[in-house]
C-alpha cells in the first residue's frame, strides 16, 4: 500500500495531484484540523440559518453581518461590565458564568433588535431589501467603531472570558469513528454544539410542520397565503426576528467563545460568506450547513499549512504560494462556489419582493 | 311554507375606490344548489363584489346575509370559516408545493401540536376528489399539472374547508372546450349535492351553457338578472357594454399576396430541454392575417420567441421576403421590418419608469433622426412622440410623463404606434387585447386591419378563441407543437377549432380521460 | 426610499427637465430632511457620549461640536481658516465624488455595487506601483501612466463580478464583497512582495516622484486629483442623459427583460458598467495615492469605498446629487478633525452620522411625516437593484 502511494506520488504532474489528496485526507482526519472545520463553520452555520429563516419567507437579508457585528460587540460588552459587577468562577460545564450567560442574552437580544429593524424596512417601509440590509451593515460598522473607540479603548482589562471546550472521558475518544466525532463536536463551546442541533431541528421543521409549510408559501407565493387565511405579515415579522436570535448567537460565538475580545469588523465578512452557504445549499438547513463546512474547510487548510506544511514536491510547490493567499482562499472559493452553482439553485419565488396587503382586517 | 332563506344575499353593496365607484348599490342573491353567473366585461366590478364577499375589501354601505342571517365578513379565514371559498382566475397555487400541501395550506390536518398529518390528509383529498369524479395524486407537484387539473386542485382547496358557498372567477380563462365541459360536469355534482355557486365570466355562451340564473353588471350597478331561457347572446352582450354591440369587427376582405413570412421545419427546446415545437411548417402571406389558434402552452410562446429573436430554434430555418432571418437578433429583425407586440406588456413591451417619448423610441432609439452615432436627439424624439400620441389617439396629459401612469389599453396604444409604425412588413401580435376595455380592442383591431389593408403580414397569437376568429382571414390550430389544421376564417366552425385544440384531431374523445395528466 | 411597484398612484409625474433633473430636484427635500434629522440624532448621541464618558450633561455640546465641524470644513468667517477648511473638504470630497459615481452608475443599470472598496484598493495600489516604476519620467506622462493603471485595475476588479453576473448570474453583492476582502490581502501580498521598496522601516511601496500630482494654488494639499474628480460628473451625466449608451444602461436597470426585447444586449451592458464603475473607483484610488499619500503600505485602508455607498445612496444616484453628498460628507470628515480636538468627540461618529442618513433614507416615511413632504407622485429615478433575490430568476 505504502509502495503504491509512493509510486502515484512520483508521477510528474498527476504525483503533485495525488499528493495534494493525501494531505488533504490526512489534514481531514487529523482530529485538531478537523475540528478547527467545526470552530471556523458555527458562525457561518448560524449565520445560514438566520439568512434562511429570512429568505424561506421572503424577506432578503444581507444584513446578517451588520447583525452579527452588533451582537458581537454588545454580547462582549454586557459580558464583560456584567464581570466587574459580579462573580465569575467558572462553572464545570463548559466554563460557564453568568456574566458569560449574560452576554450571550444580550447578543440574542441585540441580534433581534436590529431584526426587527430589518423587517420593520422590509416588510412595512417596503424598503428595497438588498439596500436596507446593507444600511445596517453599515451602521454596525459605525456604530461598534464609535462606541468601541469610546468605552473599551480607554478600558482594555474588559472582557476576557470565554466559554470553555468539555473534555469527555478517554476512553469515549479512543472509538474509531465515533471518537473522531465526539472530540470535534465538544472541543467547542456550548453555542457550536447548539448551531449543529439548530440545523437539524430546522430541517425537519421547514418540511414537516405546520409553521414550515406556511413559512415556504409565504415565501413563495404570498398572496395563495393570504388568500387562505394567513397573515403574511405576522409570519414574515415572527421568522425574521427569530431569525435574529441565530445572527445574535454567531455573534456571540465570535467573542464569548472563539476569543475572548472585540476587533474591528470582527465579522470580516462571514456574514456574507453565510449568505452564500445559503444559496449553494439551495435554502435548506442541510444543505447550508454543507456548503458552511466547505467553507469553513478552506479557513482550516490555512491552519493546516501553517502547522503541519507538506512536504516533497507538494512542498515546493507550496512555498511559492504567499500566505496571503490563504487568508483570501475561503472569499476565492466562495465566489467560484456561488458562480457555478447558483443558475442551479433556485430561491423562495417572492424573495425580497415586498408585499402589500389586501385584505380589510 | 315559504321558501328557504337563500343561501347568500348582498344587499346594496357600495364600494368607491380613489376615482371610480366599482360598487353602486348591488343587489345579489344565490339559492341553494344553484349555479348563478355574474357577467360584465373587464372592470364592470365584479371582482371587487367578491372581493368584499371573501372579506378581502370592506364595503362601504350595504349588507351581506347568509341563510338569512346579517354577517360581518372580516377576511378571508372568516370567510372561509363561514363555508365562503373563492377558486382565483389566476390560481393561488404555489407550484413547488405538492397538491395536499397546497390544499392544506391554511386548514392544516395536524397530527400533534407541531406536525403535519400527512396520510390522513392523503386519505381525505383522495376521497373528495373521487366524490366529484376524478382521481388525484396528493403527492404530485402542483407545478407540474396541467392547468386543467390545477383547476380542480383549487376546488378541492374549497371542498376540503367544506364550503357551502364557491365562488368561481374566470374559471374557464385557461381551459380547452373540453376540459371546460368537464368542470362543468363538475360543478353540475356539486350544485345537486347542495353547493351553491356563483360563476363569473365574461364568455356569453358558457355562461347560457351552465347557469340558472345570469346577473349582468355594468359600471358597478346590477343592470339585468335573466334565466337562460329568456335571453341570448346578443341580448346578454348588449346589457353588458351598454349599447348595440357589433360582435363581429366588420373585416373586409382580404388580398394576400406573395409569403412573407416562411417557416420551414422548426424545431424549439424549451429551456428544460423538452422539445416544444416539432418540425412546424407555416407561412403567411402579405396583406392577410394569419391567427394562432391554441391553448396557452402548445409552444405558441417558444415560436413567437423564435420569430421575434428572443430565442434560438433547434432546427429548420425562418424565412422573411425570403431571406433567411433563422436566429437574428431582435434588433436586427426590427431593422429588417419586423414589428412585435409582445404578451406580457408590462414585462417586455414597455419601461413604466420611463417617459412615454423613450417608450416609443425603445426599438429605435439608436437610429437616425432619434441618435447620430452615439448622441441621441432629444428633438426628434419629442417630435415624433408628438405625431404618435395623435395619430393613435394616445389619452396622456403630455408626451413626457412615466408611462406607468398610462391605463392599460393607453399603453398598449404606445406599444402599437411604435410596432406598426414605418411600415413594417411582418407583424407579430401576441395576446394583443388581453385585458383591455372594449373602446381599446375595438381600436386595436381596427389598426391591425388597416395594417393588413396596407400590405403587411400580421401573424396573430391569441388564446381569445373569439378574437382569433374575428379577425384571421386563416386559422391555423396549434397543438403540442405543431400546426394540425388550417382553416379558412370566414367558413371556420368554432366547435371544430375547440375540438382540435383541445385533441389535435387526432385522439378519439373517449381518449380524454379523467385520471391526472401531468404535462411530461 | 421605499420601493414602489411598477405602476404608481399619484397625479402623473413629468420627466421633462432632461437628464432626470427635474426628478432629482423633486426628491431632494426627502434627502435633505434625513440629512437634518440625522445631525438631530447626532445631538442626542453626543448627549449620553458625554454622560458617559465625563459623567456630566452639557447641553451645548452638539452646537460646539457641529460647529467646530463647520469651521474646519471651511464655513468660517476667518479668510484665512475657511480656505483652509474648504481646501480641506474639496480635497476629502474628490475620491467621494468617483466612488459615489461607481455606485451610482451601478444604480442606474440596477447593479448594487458594494465592490468600490475593492476596485479603490486595487486602484490604489497599481496607481503607487507604476508611479514607483515611472517616478523619473516626465512629470505629465508619469501621472498619466500612474492613472491610467489605476483606472485599468480598478475596471478589472469590477469586470470579474460584472461577467460573473452575467454569465452565471451570480450575485453581484456577495461577489463583490468577497473581493473587497481578497483585494485587501493581495495588496498585501503586493507590498510585501514584488512592490517592497527597499529602505523603509516598514513595508510600503516606492516613491513615486514625478508621478506626483502638482498642488495647486500654493495650498498645501489641494491636488489636481480633485478637479479630475470633479470634472467627471458632466462626463458622467452626458453619458447616461445624452448618449444612446447611457440610454441603454438605464433600459437595463429599468427593465432588463423589456431591454432584451428592445434588442439591448443586457448581459454586455452589465459587465461593460461594472467594469466603468470599477474604472471610476481604481481612478479615485489612483488619484489619492498619487495626489495625497505618495505610498501604500502593506495594512493599506480606507472607509472610502463604503462612504461612497452613502454618497450614491444620499445623492439618489444621481451625478449632482451625488456630488452635493459627496461635499457633505467630505466636509463633515474634513470637519470631524477640529471637532476631535475641540470637544473630545470621536471622529467615527461621522460613520454614525452616516448610517443613521441612510436609515432616514430607507424609512423615508419618518422623513416625509416629521416635515410634511407629501409625495410629489411616481419617482422617476428611483433607485432599484435588477434582481432583488439570487441566482435563477435573473433573464441576463
Amino acid at each position: 500500500m505504502d509502495a503504491l502511494n509512493q509510486a502515484l506520488a512520483g508521477i510528474p504532474v498527476i504525483g503533485i495531484v495525488w499528493q495534494a489528496v493525501g494531505y488533504l485526507v490526512a489534514a481531514a482526519t487529523n482530529p485538531t484540523i478537523s475540528g478547527q472545520v467545526l470552530f471556523f463553520a458555527t458562525p457561518l452555520i448560524l449565520g445560514a440559518m438566520c439568512g434562511i429563516m429570512n429568505e424561506r419567507s421572503g424577506v432578503v437579508n444581507i444584513g446578517i453581518e451588520g447583525m452579527m457585528l452588533m451582537a458581537a460587540f454588545f454580547g462582549f460588552l454586557g459580558a464583560g461590565i456584567a464581570a466587574q459587577i459580579m462573580p465569575s468562577d467558572p462553572g464545570p460545564i463548559f466554563g460557564i458564568t453568568i456574566p458569560l450567560l449574560i452576554g450571550v442574552l444580550v447578543a440574542i437580544l441585540i441580534g433581534m433588535a436590529v431584526s426587527v429593524l430589518h423587517a420593520w424596512l422590509a416588510i412595512t417601509i417596503r424598503a428595497n431589501q438588498i439596500i436596507s440590509g446593507t444600511i445596517i451593515n453599515i451602521f454596525a460598522g459605525g456604530l461598534t467603531g464609535y462606541l468601541h473607540a469610546l468605552i473599551i479603548t480607554p478600558n482594555p482589562g474588559l472582557g476576557g472570558a470565554i466559554f470553555a471546550s468539555w473534555q469527555p472521558p478517554a476512553d469515549l475518544l479512543n472509538v474509531p469513528v465515533l471518537g473522531w466525532a465526539v472530540n470535534i463536536l465538544f472541543a467547542h463551546g456550548p453555542i457550536a454544539i447548539t448551531s449543529l442541533i439548530v440545523v437539524v431541528i430546522l430541517q425537519i421543521l421547514l418540511f414537516r410542520s405546520r409553521w414550515g409549510l406556511r413559512t415556504r408559501a409565504v415565501g413563495e407565493h404570498p398572496k395563495a397565503a393570504e388568500t387562505v387565511g394567513i397573515n403574511v405579515i405576522r409570519v414574515r415579522y415572527r421568522n425574521v426576528i427569530l431569525g435574529g436570535i441565530f445572527a445574535g448567537l454567531a455573534g456571540a460565538f465570535l467573542t464569548l467563545e472563539s476569543q475572548g475580545h472585540f476587533q474591528l469588523q470582527l465579522t470580516a465578512g462571514r456574514g456574507f460568506i453565510a449568505l452564500a452557504a445559503v444559496i449553494v445549499g439551495r435554502w435548506t438547513p442541510v444543505g447550508a450547513f454543507a456548503a458552511a463546512i466547505l467553507f469553513a474547510a478552506t479557513d482550516a487548510l490555512r491552519i493546516a499549512i501553517g502547522i503541519a506544511p507538506p512536504t516533497g514536491e507538494l512542498g515546493t510547490v507550496f512555498q511559492i504560494i504567499p500566505a496571503q493567499f490563504y487568508q483570501a482562499l475561503p472569499y476565492i472559493v466562495t465566489i467560484i462556489v456561488l458562480a457555478g452553482v447558483v443558475g442551479r439553485s433556485t430561491p423562495p419565488a417572492a424573495d425580497g419582493q415586498p408585499y402589500e396587503r389586501e385584505s380589510a382586517t | 311554507m315559504t321558501d328557504p332563506a337563500p343561501a347568500l344575499e348582498m344587499r346594496g353593496i357600495t364600494k368607491r375606490y380613489p376615482g371610480v365607484l366599482a360598487n353602486d348599490g348591488i343587489d345579489l342573491d344565490l339559492r341553494h344548489g344553484e349555479i348563478h353567473a355574474l357577467l360584465g366585461e373587464n372592470g364592470a366590478g365584479k371582482s371587487t363584489l367578491m372581493n368584499i364577499l371573501y372579506g378581502l375589501a370592506v364595503p362601504d354601505s350595504g349588507d351581506i346575509l347568509l341563510d338569512g342571517e346579517p354577517v360581518t365578513i372580516k377576511g378571508p379565514a372568516d370567510a372561509i370559516a363561514r363555508g365562503i371559498s373563492m377558486v382565483h382566475q389566476h390560481f393561488m397555487l404555489v407550484p413547488v408545493l405538492t397538491v395536499a400541501e397546497n390544499i392544506l395550506l391554511g386548514e392544516e390536518t395536524m397530527a400533534n401540536a407541531v406536525f403535519l398529518d400527512r396520510a390522513e390528509a392523503h386519505r381525505r383529498i383522495v376521497e373528495l376528489g373521487r366524490r366529484f369524479g376524478f382521481e388525484i395524486d396528493p403527492e404530485a407537484k402542483v407545478g407540474s399539472l396541467s392547468v386543467g387539473w390545477q383547476q380542480r386542485v383549487e376546488i378541492l382547496k374549497a371542498l376540503y374547508r367544506e364550503a357551502r358557498i364557491l365562488v368561481l372567477d374566470e374559471p374557464t380563462a385557461v381551459l380547452t372546450p373540453q376540459e371546460t365541459t368537464e368542470i362543468f360536469d363538475v360543478l353540475r355534482r356539486l350544485a345537486r349535492d347542495g353547493h351553491s355557486i356563483i360563476f363569473i365570466s365574461h364568455k356569453l355562451y358558457e355562461v347560457l351553457a351552465i347557469a340558472d340564473r345570469i346577473t349582468v353588471i355594468r359600471r358597478g350597478r346590477v343592470v339585468g338578472t335573466r334565466l337562460p331561457s329568456q335571453t341570448d347572446e346578443d341580448d346578454l352582450a348588449e346589457l353588458m357594454v351598454g349599447r348595440e354591440v357589433n360582435l363581429v369587427v366588420d373585416r373586409g376582405e382580404s388580398h394576400p399576396a406573395q409569403p412573407e413570412l416562411r417557416i420551414e421545419g422548426l424545431s424549439i427546446t424549451d429551456d428544460r430541454g423538452r422539445i416544444v415545437v416539432k418540425n412546424l411548417d407555416l407561412e403567411v402571406r402579405a396583406g392577410e392575417i394569419l391567427g394562432i389558434a391554441g391553448v396557452a402552452g402548445n409552444g405558441q410562446d417558444e415560436l413567437v420567441a423564435a420569430i421575434t429573436g428572443l430565442r434560438r430554434p433547434a432546427e429548420g430555418r425562418v424565412l422573411l421576403s425570403d431571406r433567411d432571418i433563422t436566429g437574428w437578433g431582435p434588433r436586427e429583425l426590427t431593422d429588417a421590418g419586423v414589428g412585435s407586440v409582445p404578451g406580457d406588456r408590462q414585462r417586455y413591451g414597455l419601461v413604466l419608469s420611463f417617459s412615454i417619448e423613450d417608450n416609443l423610441v425603445l426599438t429605435s432609439y439608436y437610429r437616425p433622426p432619434f441618435a447620430s452615432g452615439l448622441v441621441r436627439n432629444d428633438e426628434a424624439i419629442e417630435q415624433w412622440a408628438e405625431e404618435s400620441i395623435r395619430a393613435y389617439d394616445i389619452r396622456t396629459p403630455a408626451a413626457d410623463v412615466m408611462a406607468g401612469t398610462l391605463s392599460g389599453g393607453n399603453q398598449q396604444k404606445v406599444i402599437v404606434a411604435r410596432e406598426f409604425s414605418g411600415q413594417p412588413r411582418l407583424l407579430v401580435l401576441d395576446q394583443p387585447t388581453r385585458g383591455l376595455d372594449v373602446g381599446s380592442i375595438e381600436f386595436i383591431h381596427r389598426q391591425a386591419i388597416a395594417k393588413r389593408d396596407a400590405g403587411a403580414a400580421i401573424l396573430l397569437v391569441s388564446a381569445e378563441l373569439d378574437e382569433v376568429m374575428e379577425l384571421s382571414d386563416r386559422i391555423a390550430v396549434m397543438y403540442r407543437g405543431e400546426i394540425v389544421a388550417i382553416r379558412d376564417g370566414r367558413s371556420a366552425d368554432r366547435e371544430e377549432i375547440g375540438l382540435l385544440m383541445a385533441t389535435g384531431g387526432r385522439e378519439p374523445l373517449e381518449a380524454v380521460t379523467t385520471t391526472m395528466s401531468v404535462v411530461e | 426610499m421605499s420601493s414602489a411597484a411598477p405602476v404608481p398612484t399619484g397625479p402623473p409625474t413629468t420627466t421633462r427637465w432632461r437628464g432626470g433633473l427635474g426628478a432629482f430636484l423633486a426628491t431632494a427635500k426627502v434627502p435633505l430632511g434625513a440629512v437634518v434629522l440625522a445631525f438631530a440624532f447626532g445631538s442626542v448621541l453626543i448627549w449620553l457620549s458625554s454622560l458617559v464618558t465625563n459623567h456630566q450633561l452639557d447641553l451645548t455640546l452638539p452646537l460646539k461640536a457641529y460647529g467646530a465641524m463647520l469651521e474646519g470644513a471651511g464655513i468660517t468667517l476667518d479668510p484665512a481658516a475657511a480656505v483652509n477648511g474648504l481646501v480641506n473638504t474639496l480635497v476629502q470630497s474628490g475620491p467621494l465624488v468617483l466612488g459615489g459615481l461607481a455606485v451610482g452608475v451601478g444604480f442606474k443599470a440596477g447593479l448594487f455595487n458594494i465592490g468600490a472598496q475593492g476596485q479603490f484598493l486595487m486602484g490604489a495600489v497599481a496607481g503607487a506601483g507604476t508611479g514607483a516604476a515611472v517616478a523619473s519620467w516626465p512629470g505629465p506622462i508619469a501621472i498619466l501612466a500612474a492613472l491610467v493603471a489605476g483606472a485599468l485595475a480598478g475596471g478589472a476588479w469590477g469586470f470579474i463580478p460584472g461577467i460573473l453576473k452575467a454569465r452565471t448570474g451570480a450575485h453581484e453583492v456577495v461577489t463583490t464583497i468577497m473581493l473587497n476582502t481578497i483585494a485587501a490581502t493581495f495588496i498585501g501580498y503586493l507590498v510585501s512582495g514584488p512592490l517592497l521598496a527597499p529602505g523603509f522601516s516598514f513595508d510600503r511601496t516606492g516613491d513615486i516622484g514625478n508621478a506626483a500630482l502638482p498642488i495647486l494654488f500654493g495650498t498645501r494639499n489641494l491636488h489636481l486629483g480633485v478637479f479630475v474628480a470633479f470634472a467627471a460628473v458632466p462626463l458622467i451625466w452626458w453619458l447616461l442623459w445624452r448618449s444612446t449608451l447611457g440610454f441603454e444602461i438605464r433600459t437595463v436597470g429599468a427593465n432588463p427583460d423589456a431591454a432584451r426585447y428592445a434588442g439591448m444586449r443586457p448581459g454586455l451592458i452589465t459587465v461593460f458598467t461594472m467594469s466603468l464603475c470599477g474604472l471610476l473607483a481604481g481612478l479615485a484610488g489612483a488619484i489619492e495615492i498619487i495626489g495625497i499619500t505618495h505610498f501604500v503600505n502593506a495594512s493599506y485602508g480606507t472607509s472610502v469605498g463604503f462612504d461612497s455607498i452613502t454618497v450614491a445612496l444620499l445623492g439618489q444616484a444621481h451625478p449632482v446629487g451625488i456630488m452635493l453628498a459627496a461635499l457633505l460628507f467630505g466636509g463633515m470628515r474634513a470637519g470631524s478633525g477640529l471637532m476631535q480636538i475641540r470637544t473630545q468627540i470621536p471622529v467615527e461618529i461621522v460613520d454614525i452620522l452616516q448610517a443613521v442618513v441612510l436609515l432616514f433614507i430607507a424609512a423615508d416615511v419618518i422623513v416625509r411625516r416629521v416635515f410634511r413632504i407629501r409625495r410629489a407622485g411616481p419617482k422617476v429615478d428611483e433607485i432599484e437593484t435588477v434582481s432583488r433575490s439570487y441566482g435563477a430568476g435573473t433573464t441576463l
